[in-house]
């Protein structure tokens, strides 16, 4: 069966390919192909996940390309990891798909969304099966583009396109680091399998200073895919998309590829401890900044966009420190989460026609399955017992205490209470007290098609965690073959300190927002220059703006300058002398040329007229030209002897 | 016997005077017949060396004879082309008759 898991990805492909060429004929059909599809891969996932739980693994490569000197295999290759990441992304996918049904409806380019999220999943799922690098880099770059177009999916929308070109241009410079760690890798060791890649790392074959490049080049393709610190930019714009989306998209599947990546790479990150540290305080920085800025964000997508930065940054945070489990974990249990909160976002934009929470309020009564699904993915999010949330946030923090980084610890610990923070605020401002305008006073709750996969996937935001927890002999760290053995000690101490955490946000939150026993307003008076760093997102939009996007302006501008001064009046230079030299040899021409022929033509012509005088019709005179001509030949004759 | 300058000098003698009527004379029969003459003093010269130096050959006799054969031909194309022009144009002065020329 492990043998037909290629399958997998080709049946969401076939979906695209058949929606994309049907055109205009499908009209608002596109759905029931592509659902069916996903469906299917889905079922397969799940028994690839069965069989690899019963211990089978499976790897097949076919060359691919084949040059003296070189060859490339492509392939796939189907291990713990890989099985566990394919039936989650199938499952999500296959929800996020169901409930488009209703939030799409309607939508003019509703085929087109279809193929486009078909595309996504067969890349997503091919870069999860890719046995090598290039393939990786392959489906890497096709997530990149579907996640281009979805993000463009309202197009005629004003600034849309700005966001979906920013989101792929944002993650190209990354891939540029991606590229070259291609490069250097397969410099190295002839290469992109992953497993001789790793032999051959771990046996010391190839350089440190290689594998310096070629993890931290890794890295780059990681922090701008998953939207780390300093490539965070793209992702709270990309929120212009549609909202189910940003659920498959740009919190569950897409972003966590670069986790993925690295989790993949984890054994050549191990003997480049260097760029480890590096990793871990980029994802502990993340974590912080983004989860801060979630503080003082009104759009509720946008909150969950930094949310979603942030916890990214938690699973780099936890690679960094080398726990290899709690940041898997924590990716699958995010994803649950994170998809149940933009899907629930989502039925709430649906019914209020805004995405701003001060227009919002009041919402529990009126959609109690949207808020009882919010309110799973929020307290997951937070880290609350029993949620998902709790047991692998716990697992990363204890992972990073126990690496002895204390500074990190306790970044991860401040970011999880503001975490905490941010998240009830915005489940207080939107489903909590009065409505706030006419859209929430008039909202409905979503159909069956939207609350369903609501509430499948709040069934996973409260077990999904249970999978790797103690109490159930951490049934997910030994499918992955990475049980974490912690003394019990930290474990406990972990423990308390994060729902300490937990609950304190979230406490402040309640007071501050549902008792409002204290006003927001008077500290952003008393911090105005915080709360504006924060608002403007630490104005990493205007510094990119300045330096880069203008810098490129500028740059452009004095290259069209010097090509239209320097190179177009080198060229014209050039013209003017071929030109003029042309025109030289012309008049040459006509002069010496001309002249020399005309003038010989007409020499001899003048000579035919003095000679044709002979010929005077005189009889006498032809017989006097005879004579002498007779004379002068004899006296010749006599002279020459 | 006659010593061979003399017949050549007689024949020179004819040339001369031939040539002169063909230079000088403006009637085209008269024209005619100096050319006639010169003709016929060059056949005296060959006759006169094939006497004289032939070694008992006849090749200069032979010459004169077909050059009498040609200017007999030449007389009678000569004459048949004036009696012609002197029909069209009732002239037969050569320096009249310049019609071919440039």
């Amino acid at each position: 069966m492990l043998s037909l898991a290629w399958l997998i990805p080709v049946f969401p492909a076939l979906a695209w390919l058949f929606i994309g060429l049907s055109g205009r004929k499908m009209q608002n059909r596109g759905s029931g192909i592509a659902i069916p599809a996903i469906l299917v891969s889905f079922l397969f996932s799940l028994i690839v996940l069965v069989q690899v739980a019963q211990g089978q693994s499976y790897h097949t490569s076919f060359t691919w390309l084949e040059w003296p000197g070189f060859q490339i295999t492509f392939g796939y290759q189907i291990d713990p990891l890989a099985a566990m990441m394919l039936t989650v992304v199938t499952l999500v996918s296959l929800l996020v798909q169901i409930y488009s049904l209703g939030y799409m409806q309607g939508d003019s380019h509703y085929s087109r969304y279809y193929a486009n999220l078909s595309l996504f999943t067969a890349a997503m799922l091919t870069l999860l099966l890719a046995d090598n690098y290039l393939l990786l880099l392959i489906a890497w770059e096709l997530v990149g583009l579907c996640s281009y177009l979805l993000i463009g999916h309202y197009f005629r929308k004003p600034g849309v396109p700005q966001a979906a070109n920013k989101a792929f241009l944002t993650t190209r410079v990354g891939d540029f680091g991606f590229m070259i760690a291609l490069m250097a890798i397969f410099n190295a060791t002839g290469t992109f399998n992953f497993q001789e890649i790793f032999a051959l790392a771990q046996t010391g074959a190839i350089s440190q200073g290689t594998l310096v490049l070629v993890t931290a080049g890794l890295f780059l393709g990681a922090a701008g895919k998953s939207a780390q610190f300093p490539f965070q930019v793209w992702l709270p714009d990309a929120m212009a998309g549609p909202t189910p989306v940003s659920a498959l998209i740009h919190a569950a599947t897409m972003v966590a590829a670069g986790v993925y990546l690295i989790a993949r790479s984890l054994p050549l990150y191990l003997v480049t401890p260097q760029v480890m540290q590096v990793v871990a305080w980029v994802g502990g920085i993340t974590a912080l900044l983004a989860a801060a800025v979630g503080l003082v964000v009104n759009d509720i997508k946008k909150v969950l966009a930094y949310s979603t930065i942030s916890q990214l940054g938690y699973m780099m945070l936890g690679l960094g420190v080398g726990a290899f489990f709690p940041s898997v974990f924590h990716l699958m249990t995010h994803a649950f989460f994170k998809a149940l909160l933009f899907l629930g976002a989502g039925s709430v934009i649906h019914a209020v026609h805004t995405q701003d929470m001060r227009e919002m309020g009041g919402l529990a009564r009126r959609m109690p399955y949207t808020t009882f699904a919010f309110l799973a993915g929020s307290l997951a999010l937070a880290g609350v017992f029993p949620f998902a949330g709790f047991y692998s946030k716990d697992s990363i923090l204890a992972a990073v205490y126990a690496s002895g980084n204390s500074v990190l610890f306790w970044m991860g610990v401040l970011a999880a209470v503001l975490t905490a923070f941010y998240i009830t605020r915005a489940v207080v401002l939107t489903f909590w007290h009065q409505p706030r305008s006419h859209g929430a006073e008039q909202a409905r709750e979503s159909g069956p098609v939207m609350t369903v996969p609501l509430l499948i996937l709040s069934g996973f935001a409260l077990t999904a965690g249970w999978l790797g927890a103690d109490f159930s002999g951490n049934i997910l760290g030994s499918f992955l073959g990475a049980e974490v053995h912690l003394p019990s000690s930290i474990h406990h101490y972990v423990t308390r300190v994060a729902t300490v955490a937990a609950l304190g946000g979230i406490g402040l939150a309640v007071l501050t927002y549902l008792f409002r026993w204290f006003q927001p307003s008077v500290l952003i008076q008393r911090f105005p220059k915080s709360y504006q760093l924060l608002q403007q997102a630490y104005y990493f939009d205007q510094f990119y703006n300045r330096v880069f996007v203008t810098g490129t302006i500028r740059l452009a501008g004095f290259v069209a300058w010097f090509d239209q001064t320097v190179i177009d009046g080198l060229v014209n230079a050039v013209g003017r002398l071929g030109k003029n030299s042309a025109l030289l040899v012309a008049k040459m021409d006509v002069l010496l040329v001309d002249g020399f022929i005309v003038g010989f033509g007409n020499s001899v012509g003048r000579a035919g007229d003095r000679v044709r005088r002979w010929q005077n019709g005189l009889t006498a005179n032809y017989l006097l030209s005879l004579v002498w001509a007779v004379l002068i030949s004899i006296l010749t004759f006599k002279l020459l002897g | 016997m006659i010593p061979l300058s003399w017949v050549l000098a007689l024949a020179g003698l004819l040339f001369g005077i031939g040539l002169l009527g063909a230079l000088l004379s403006t009637n085209a029969v008269r024209m005619l017949i100096c050319i006639e003459l010169m003709l016929n003093a060059v056949n005296m010269n060959l006759v006169a060396f094939s006497r004289y130096q032939g070694m008992g050959q006849a090749h200069g006799e032979i010459v004169a004879l077909f050059a009498m054969a040609v200017g007999a031909a030449e007389a009678a194309v000569g004459l048949a082309i004036f009696v012609a022009v002197a029909r069209n144009s009732k002239v037969i002065d050569i320096d009249k008759i310049n019609l071919l020329k440039w």
